[in-house]
């Protein structure tokens, strides 16, 4: 039982080879930093295997795990330990994580074999393993914050890793402001939650919450507060600008941060705290609607995009939204596992569209792409792989898990048809724009400059990450395959004790096992006809007639303008929020109260003691006589007022 | 023999006073301001000594003793610090003499 004893190891390795690179690695040759840098997350992976082997052993009544390492606060009742807590969720988040995390940190010694601050981004992407595993192992909401706020700034670190470029820098700003203001909510959300039970720990909270009754207002609130922070880190509407924005940094940052594993710490936040959320079902309502609304929404925006990272991000931010309408009706279990699918496949996606840029030279634009699926094919085939996952079509994991999604939000217990439309609709316009960048990108004529540019293949330290990711790709959801079949969910079953409380919560289903089995396959019947006609679309809009984009866009002019300007929420947030905040620090904030009040303050305090000393520097007249003449009245005042206390004294 | 009151003593001590202090503030002459000095010393010399004869006291003379010190004392210095400035100035006037300022 050497790790369930000191679990602490996982987060110590990438911690120390964090500090290690960032403190030695300056001078040190690549790879001397590389052996640091996937050494310690290779052992955090391989620590994690061997959680998992002796996790497998303990009895039911040993779960969750919990271990304490010292009192971190205390003050007066407020208590919090460091404390980690492994349960099923904790297991299937430390596997995804580690794994994805270690196969990033190979990829990247390739994509970032010729860039400057080679220690300084291995540093960083280290440091983000340790916070991301802290965030998921927290057994208190406190020590949840702590990685959570982490990983927020490692984000903020790794878009901005190119700092001397003005985007870059700005973009990193962009996302820690942004997702500060989902904070403030997750903030005032811990304080109400630990007003309300007088605990931050997870188990303690959980047991109170089963005492109290569903649906006060104040569980609401504390569920829609917090689920405010998940909007802010998982970049949901109408918090999402950040992400796309986040494009900026290393394509690997992208994979790791920005698509597998930070943005989803919204999802996992939300799973973690079912026992609460059951309780709040119109908080559920809320995450479900806005989950439903980011897939539908961010998805438009996708279609029209022409940067093949951008696509991509509108792309994650979108699944985002899938995973949040599964915990929204109830099924977190298919939330946590689309996240799982999701890690890999977009993961996947990232870096292969990392190793295309990678091929033709660092361009983006797919407009400037083509033919390239003969010149790369291994980046080809893994990337094809990772499409067909994320649209859905089996047997790729993706269709599994968006699968159970759809599913429980046609039928599960807390069904909503309006929901499932929307989501449908997303799965269509998913599948449409991810074929889009397949056929752009690896098809018809090549619109690079074929003299200049000359396309080649990743080196083996990427194209390993990426064949690894597409098996995944393929095999992750087949932990529910049998489901479908008519058999057990060995996914959903795993996870079960995890979500016992809300399962128990959630109203009954009124339908027998055959029945739910026949509308299940007829519902991915359905999911998987919508992806085909998505892909159908792509087909006759990108190869067989490559003229209909354009004159499409020409006939629908007006709403093709709004989607590629992105609905304009960028300007609009600028106008309405930016300028007049801007507006009111410079004119109020700035010349109004720091120079008018308190700079008026501290420059009058001067200025009235150097008024005062210039009149009472003329008394130094250097006229002895007229220093006698103080003395005397000096010395007459005193003698009066001598004798006149003398006289009150009397 | 009845004895002169104290009130008597001290009415010539304040008086000396008083004149010590006009003179200190309205001459012009160091050597005057410097006698002006004496006076207010011996004055108060005079209302110490007073005291001690009406308390039977000797603490009073103590005091004069001390006061006479230091004003033997006090004479000596500003003597000196009067010589040297008639030797730059060549003057007594103590309008003169206020270069010590702002």
């Amino acid at each position: 039982m050497l790790l369930l004893d000191h679990l602490w190891i996982i987060l110590a390795l990438p911690l120390a080879g964090a500090a290690i690179n960032g403190l030695f690695g300056k001078n040190w040759p690549k790879s001397a930093v590389n052996s640091v840098a996937i050494g310690s997350v290779s052992l955090a992976f391989l620590a994690v295997a061997e959680l998992v082997r002796e996790f497998s052993l303990l009895g039911a009544d040993q779960i969750p795990w919990v271990k304490s390492y010292f009192t971190w606060i205390t003050a007066g009742a407020f208590r919090v330990d460091f404390a980690l807590r492994v349960d099923q969720l904790t297991i299937v988040m430390l596997l995804t994580v580690s794994f994805v995390g270690m196969l990033i940190h190979i990829y990247s010694t390739g994509y970032m074999e010729h860039e400057g601050g080679y220690y300084r981004f291995f540093s960083y992407l280290n440091l983000f393993m340790f916070f991301m595993l802290t965030l998921v192992m927290a057994a208190n909401i406190v020590v949840m914050f702590v990685g959570w706020e982490g990983v927020g700034l490692c984000s903020y670190l790794l878009i901005g890793f190119w700092f001397l470029k003005k985007t870059a820098a700005d973009a990193g700003k962009k996302a820690f402001i942004v997702t500060r203001l989902g904070d403030f909510g997750f903030t005032v959300g811990i304080l109400l939650l630990f007003w309300t039970f007088g605990t931050v720990d997870f188990g303690e909270i959980f047991a109170k919450a089963s005492q109290h009754p569903v649906g006060t207002g104040i569980l609401t609130s504390i569920c829609l507060l917090l689920f405010t922070g998940a909007i802010g880190k998982s970049a949901q509407l109408p918090l999402y600008v950040w992400l796309p924005d986040a494009m900026e940094g290393p394509t690997p940052v992208s994979a790791l941060i920005h698509a597998a594993t930070m943005v989803t710490a919204g999802v996992y936040m939300v799973a973690r705290m079912n026992p609460l959320f059951s309780r709040a079902p119109i908080a559920m309502l809320a995450v479900a609607i806005v989950g439903a609304a980011t897939a539908f929404y961010s998805a438009t925006i996708g279609l029209v995009q022409t940067d093949i990272k951008k696509v991509l991000a509108y792309s994650t931010v979108s699944q985002l939204g899938y995973m949040f309408l599964g915990c929204g009706v109830g099924a977190y279990a298919a939330g946590i596992f689309h996240l799982m699918t999701h890690a890999f496949f977009k993961g996947l996606l990232f870096l292969a569209a990392g190793s295309v840029i990678h091929a033709i030279g660092g361009e983006q634009d797919m407009q400037k792409m083509g033919g390239l699926r003969k010149k790369i094919p291994v980046t080809y085939w893994t990337m094809l792989i990772a499409t067909l996952a994320i649209t859905g079509l089996p047997p790729f994991a993706g269709f599994f898990s968006k699968d159970e999604i759809l599913y429980s939000a046609f039928a599960g217990p807390y069904a909503n048809t309006i929901l499932y439309g929307v989501g449908l609709a997303a799965a269509l316009l998913t599948s449409f724009y991810m074929f889009r960048l397949i056929f752009l990108t690896f098809f018809g004529e090549a619109r690079y400059d074929e003299h200049k540019v000359h396309a080649h293949e990743s080196p083996k330290n990427m194209l390993v990450p990426l064949v690894i990711l597409a098996i995944l790709s393929t095999v992750g959801g087949w932990l529910a395959a049998p489901k479908l079949l008519g058999g057990e969910d060995y996914f959903h079953n795993f996870l079960g004790p995890v979500f016992a409380a809300a399962d128990k919560l959630a109203p009954a289903v009124e339908m027998n096992e055959a029945a739910a089995h026949t509308l299940e396959l007829e519902l991915s019947g359905l999911a998987v006809v919508i992806a085909l006609i998505g892909f159908f679309l792509a087909w006759w809009f990108y190869i067989r007639s490559p003229k209909t984009p354009d004159k499409l866009a020409e006939s629908l002019r007006g709403p093709y303008t709004v989607l590629l300007h992105k609905y304009y929420v960028d300007e609009i947030y600028l106008a309405l929020i930016v300028r007049p905040l801007l507006w009111i620090s410079t004119n109020v904030l700035w010349h109004g109260a720091d120079e008018g009040v308190i700079d008026g303050a501290v420059n009058g305090t001067g200025r009235v003691a150097r008024e005062a000393g210039g009149q009472l520097r003329e008394l130094q007249s250097g006229n002895a006589r007229s220093y006698a003449t103080w003395v005397v009245i000096g010395a007459v005042g005193v003698t009066a007022l001598l004798l006149g206390l003398w006289r009150v004294v009397r | 023999m009845t004895a002169v009151p104290i009130s008597y003593y001290l009415v010539l001590s304040a008086v000396l006073f008083g004149l010590g202090v006009v003179a200190f503030v309205f001459k012009r002459n160091i050597i005057t301001i410097f006698m002006a000095i004496e006076l207010m010393l011996n004055a108060v010399n005079l209302a110490f000594v007073a005291f001690a004869r009406a308390h039977n006291q000797l603490d009073g003379l103590v005091f004069v003793f001390f006061v006479i010190v230091v004003a033997a004392a006090e004479a000596a210095v500003g003597l000196a610090i009067v010589i040297t400035i008639v030797q730059n100035r060549e003057s007594l006037n103590i309008e003169r003499i206020n270069l010590l300022k702002f």
